[in-house]
């Protein structure tokens, strides 16, 4: 909805959720290029040549041919050096004691060792201090100021429709009777976005301005971008320990990259005619940055700042594992003891937050002149609304929200989770309870897989991922893919990391056979596209830890859940890619395609699919990128593996087991990405 | 490119003025929430099971009415929950169920938590078989004969094993060596929390099915659904010693444990009443099962159970206001 109304960009791609923005928001100009599809169109067969020929004539049999070659020389010499079961000991490195002894010796220098005293204090005294702030004059404003100021900030910005949002989403807030805890975490957002955008920005311009600085920084910020924003708990937790220190540097690290992404994008795409007409004009270069790329890259700038927020606002709830405090931390609460009525009740708040927050910087970033009023008074009246209203409060001594005012929905969703699990859980005549499904997914599929890839010899995992890689990137993206998976053998995280594989493998098929079922028909029906449209957009908007919440009632403990969350979380952005891509497809060839006679389904695999195959691909990727960050928080709801690792890690204090299980992660993330990005041109990517 | 030197002088800037002003003691930051707008704040961690629960919102209760405090409650984990304690992050914790190794960092060593007193209430972890269950296996009992019902005890997650259920991975638990050096042929599967625990504990019940788990006393659970404890090797120091150089050798069961309170060790001091009232807060098992159950069974708020407990025996409180 935000994004649909700029014409530039592809609606379905440009506002994506958070992994899959950065991506997505690059799309048009780096990502789905052409080069995928030439690759696979089989060349004419010379005549006289051999098959073999006629089989070198194709890349990828041509990669094939090369790497079973290489296999054939080395996995025999690597299966009887070191056996072929799971990974051979032999090549692991156990990092539990020099990381156990890391964590003593910061735990033991916390207090007088001056790289605390002079570099970390300072950046965490500075992050209290500013959360301080910004919550002292959230809580002078009172919940009246903050409401107004709030709701004509928006109106100014987006018009009144957002306003009208805003106004109502703080007043259900208040009424849920989670005004301080959305107050906190605001705070705390509201610092977060602000280092994220000017972190981001900074190294946006410098990768914006010189050539090189952005070739190393793309791969660092893709690979970002892709991994769960569980696996950065860790790390900051080990230098600050609990608190909202930690969060917030948590949230900084997560949210930077697409605003540094964007920025860079954005002022690299300057017209060079534009640059040219102002250099003859002899502009300094600082005047044509300020003058002429900033402005014309203003969209760039605001669909950042939008992805920032978003970003931040799934993070800064997640971060409540580490003592963010505030919504996230009533979730958490609420989520170890089930009760998913309390959880409910803090869970709104934040998707409202998300939602005005997004549609808010959204409409900023239009493009479109101004919606709500303009003129050079209307931010003197801004102000002056919002402080004759928290004055106001305040006479009437209404500062807090008031107690009376508060609604207690978490009774009546209990009762209504009570009957759901009572008559949905099991023995539903014909289809099975939930409790029967999840028994059945957990038996059928997920134990087969798991211990299939568990019983896959190492060097046919690693082979199996290179050709994968290799297949639909190149060399170097397979490389780094089997990189990324040996370290993960040698972090000696292999059988765990194989049991959240095929919980991402199985959540993943889930989620693209469901995606292609509902993309299809949108795709054809404009009105279909219509009433899904809105749908979609609520679902993208809401951070992963919101998704928990009803699966646990739904599915109880397990695998389960954490599969049904992560479907659920994934599916939006694979509905819109997937939607987006059909319906780009050259309505020349549809015709011609119905002309000869096909049918829809005809149409659909022949012309639909194949034109639309890089969408595809990226919805592929998106899809597993965006499952794998849900299954790792699946460790809350006894998901078990590299999620309840981390879980473990933190729970106990235990960095060694939860950092060496982060940085299982990570390789997770980058041998998944990998495996499944489509081949990024490099060098128009570069020029766009 | 002149626009790179500017970025490269703004960061040297940005660094010199985060570092350049003398020194900041991370461990003394507080929590930004504290003390906002004039309120006196106190942050008491809370822990995910019931019983901690119950005490805190008792304190909570009593800080807010009878001392107007304001009371935060920050749920962390029991290791993590020290470290913040240290750095005065949360200024109580008010049950800890023994963590000798924090206890000797913080308390012995670096002095930057000061013990509170004991809570009143004794605990004890070990594992449970249900009632019904025992009563018709009696051997079952003796950790020794564990190994002929594993296989009745198998579940889903626990492959061709028998299940030991374990709840949340922030518990004191040795389970799963004690497995390994015992012999035993089980799985232990974790719950992921306590009341995942109770779910699944109570829908054994419901079907009368037979099930192992580490439990723990008190707990209201057991008005519910009778358990009773396997006998495992008894515990003894050298045992305990051995446990606590390394983790991975514990063969012998869990000891009974004097539930204890810990404060901060500047909030002791500059804490006024809230730091009295929290090291005079004592209160027998009966009572934090009554509060416990008001929470978990009738699904009563934290806050309407702890009313309703306060209503009913002033004579206990009343002695714990400075």
């Amino acid at each position: 909805m935000s994004t649909a109304t700029s014409p530039a960009r592809p609606a379905s791609t440009a506002k994506a959720k958070a992994p899959a923005a950065g991506s997505a928001a690059t799309g048009p100009a780096a990502r789905p290029a052409a080069d995928a599809a030439p690759a696979d169109m089989p060349p004419a067969p010379t005549a006289g040549a051999g098959p073999l020929r006629a089989l070198w004539a194709r890349p990828a049999a041509r990669k094939l041919l090369v790497l079973a070659a290489a296999a054939a020389v080395l996995v025999p010499l690597a299966a009887t050096a070191w056996g072929s079961g799971t990974w051979p000991h032999a090549l692991t490195v156990d990092l539990t004691g020099p990381l156990g002894r890391a964590n003593d010796w910061i735990i033991d220098n916390r207090d007088h060792h001056w790289i605390f005293l002079y570099f970390f204090g300072h950046i965490s005294g500075a992050i209290i201090g500013a959360v301080h702030a910004v919550y002292t004059v959230l809580l002078a404003l009172g919940w009246a100021g903050v409401t107004v100021g709030a709701g004509l900030l928006a109106w100014r910005v987006a018009g009144v429709r957002v306003a009208v949002t805003t106004l109502a989403s703080f007043a259900v807030c208040g009424l849920l009777g989670m005004w301080v805890p959305t107050m906190r975490t605001l705070a705390l957002m509201i610092v977060a976005v602000a280092a994220s955008v000017v972190v981001g920005a900074l190294l946006g311009l410098a990768a914006g301005l010189s050539e090189r600085t952005f070739r190393a920084l793309r791969p660092v910020l893709d690979t970002m971008q892709a991994l769960p924003a569980f696996a950065y708990l860790m790390p900051v937790v080990l230098v600050f320990g609990i608190g909202v220190a930690p969060a917030v540097l948590a949230t900084v690290v997560y949210a930077a990259p697409p605003m540094a992404r964007l920025t860079a994008l954005g002022l690299r795409a300057t017209d060079k005619g534009v640059l040219e007409a102002v250099e003859s004009l002899g502009a300094t270069p600082r005047q044509r940055l300020l003058t002429v790329r900033l402005p014309l890259a203003r969209r760039e700038l605001l669909l950042g700042v939008n992805q920032a927020i978003m970003m931040a606002l799934s993070m800064a709830v997640i971060a409540s594992v580490i003592g963010a405090d505030g919504l996230g931390d009533r979730v958490y609460q609420a989520l170890s003891t089930v009760d998913v009525g309390s959880a409910l009740a803090a869970g709104i708040p934040i998707v409202l937050l998300a939602i005005v927050l997004d549609r808010t910087t959204a409409a900023a970033g239009d493009g479109r002149a101004s919606h709500g009023p303009s003129g050079r008074l209307v931010w003197p009246l801004v102000a002056a609304a919002t402080a004759a209203a928290a004055v106001a409060a305040r006479l009437l001594d209404a500062r807090n929200w008031p107690g009376d005012w508060t609604l207690s929905i978490a009774a009546p969703v209990n009762d209504a989770k009570d009957w759901m699990v009572d008559h949905l859980y099991s023995g539903v005549p014909g289809v099975g309870g939930t409790a029967e499904w999840a028994a059945h997914y957990t038996g059928w599929i997920l134990d087969p897989l798991r211990d299939g890839l568990q019983g896959l010899p190492w060097w046919g995992a690693l082979l199996l991922v290179a050709a994968l890689a290799w297949l639909i990137g190149t060399w170097r993206t397979a490389l780094t893919a089997v990189l990324a998976l040996a370290a993960i053998g040698v972090l000696g995280r292999w059988e765990v990391s194989m049991d959240t594989l095929s919980q991402v493998i199985a959540a993943v098929a889930v989620t693209l056979v469901l995606g292609f079922a509902i993309a299809v028909p949108a795709a054809r029906s404009p009105r279909v596209d219509r009433l899904l449209r809105p749908v979609l957009d609520v679902f993208q908007t809401m951070p992963q830890f919101v998704y928990l919440i009803p699966v646990v009632a739904l599915f109880g403990i397990g695998r389960a859940p954490a599969a049904a969350a992560a479907v659920v979380y994934a599916l939006p952005a694979v509905v819109r890619i997937t939607s987006q891509g059909l319906r780009q497809v050259n309505p020349g060839a549809m015709e011609s395609a119905r002309s000869l006679g096909a049918t829809s389904g005809q149409q659909l695999r022949h012309v639909q699919f194949p034109l639309a195959r890089p969408e595809l691909l990226l919805a592929v990727n998106q899809a597993v990128v965006l499952v794998l960050s849900v299954v790792i928080i699946g460790g809350l709801v006894g998901g078990g593996a590299l999620g309840y690792e981390v879980v473990f890690g933190l729970a106990q204090g235990d960095l060694a087991t939860g950092l060496v299980a982060g940085a299982a992660i990570v390789c997770l993330g980058l041998t998944l990405d990998r495996v499944t990005q489509p081949t990024k041109a490099e060098k128009k990517g570069a020029g766009a | 490119m002149k626009a790179r030197q500017w970025i490269v002088a703004a960061g040297a800037l940005a660094l010199l003025a985060t570092t350049g002003c003398g020194a900041a003691d991370m461990t003394k930051q507080a929590s930004p929430y504290a003390d906002a707008a004039g309120t006196k704040t106190v942050t008491l961690s809370v822990q995910s099971w019931v019983g901690a629960r119950a005490n805190a919102a008792v304190a909570k209760y009593l800080l807010e009415h009878e001392l107007d405090y304001r009371v935060d409650t920050v749920q962390v984990d029991e290791v993590p929950a020290w470290d913040a304690l240290s750095q005065g992050r949360v200024d109580a914790i008010l049950e800890d169920w023994g963590h000798p190794d924090q206890e000797k960092r913080y308390v012995e060593d670096k002095k930057t938590i000061a013990p509170g007193g004991d809570l009143g209430v004794t605990g004890h972890i070990g594992w449970f078989v249900p009632k019904y269950f025992a009563d018709a296996h009696p051997d079952v009992l003796d950790w020794k004969n564990l190994n002929k019902y594993a296989s009745q005890l198998r579940t889903a997650e626990s492959g061709g094993k028998g299940q030991l259920l374990d709840g949340s991975p922030s518990y004191v638990t040795h389970d799963k060596a004690l497995v390994n050096n015992l012999g035993l042929d089980y799985k232990v599967v974790f719950a992921g929390s306590e009341a995942a625990q109770i779910t699944q504990i109570q829908q054994f019940a419901k079907k009368k099915q037979p099930f192992l788990t580490y439990w723990y006393e008190p707990q209201w659970l057991f008005n519910e659904v009778p358990m009773v404890e396997v006998k495992l090797p008894p515990y003894t120091d050298a045992c305990a010693e051995k446990g606590a150089a390394d983790p991975s050798t514990v063969n012998c069961a869990y000891p009974t444990s004097t539930l204890k309170k810990f404060l901060n060790a500047d909030f002791t001091r500059k804490g006024g009443k809230a730091a009295r009232f929290l090291k005079n807060f004592h209160w027998s098992k009966d009572d934090q099962n009554e509060v416990a159950q008001m929470i978990a069974e009738e699904k009563l708020s934290a806050e309407e159970a702890a009313e309703r407990w306060v209503e009913r025996h002033p004579d206990v409180w009343k002695r714990w206001l400075p």
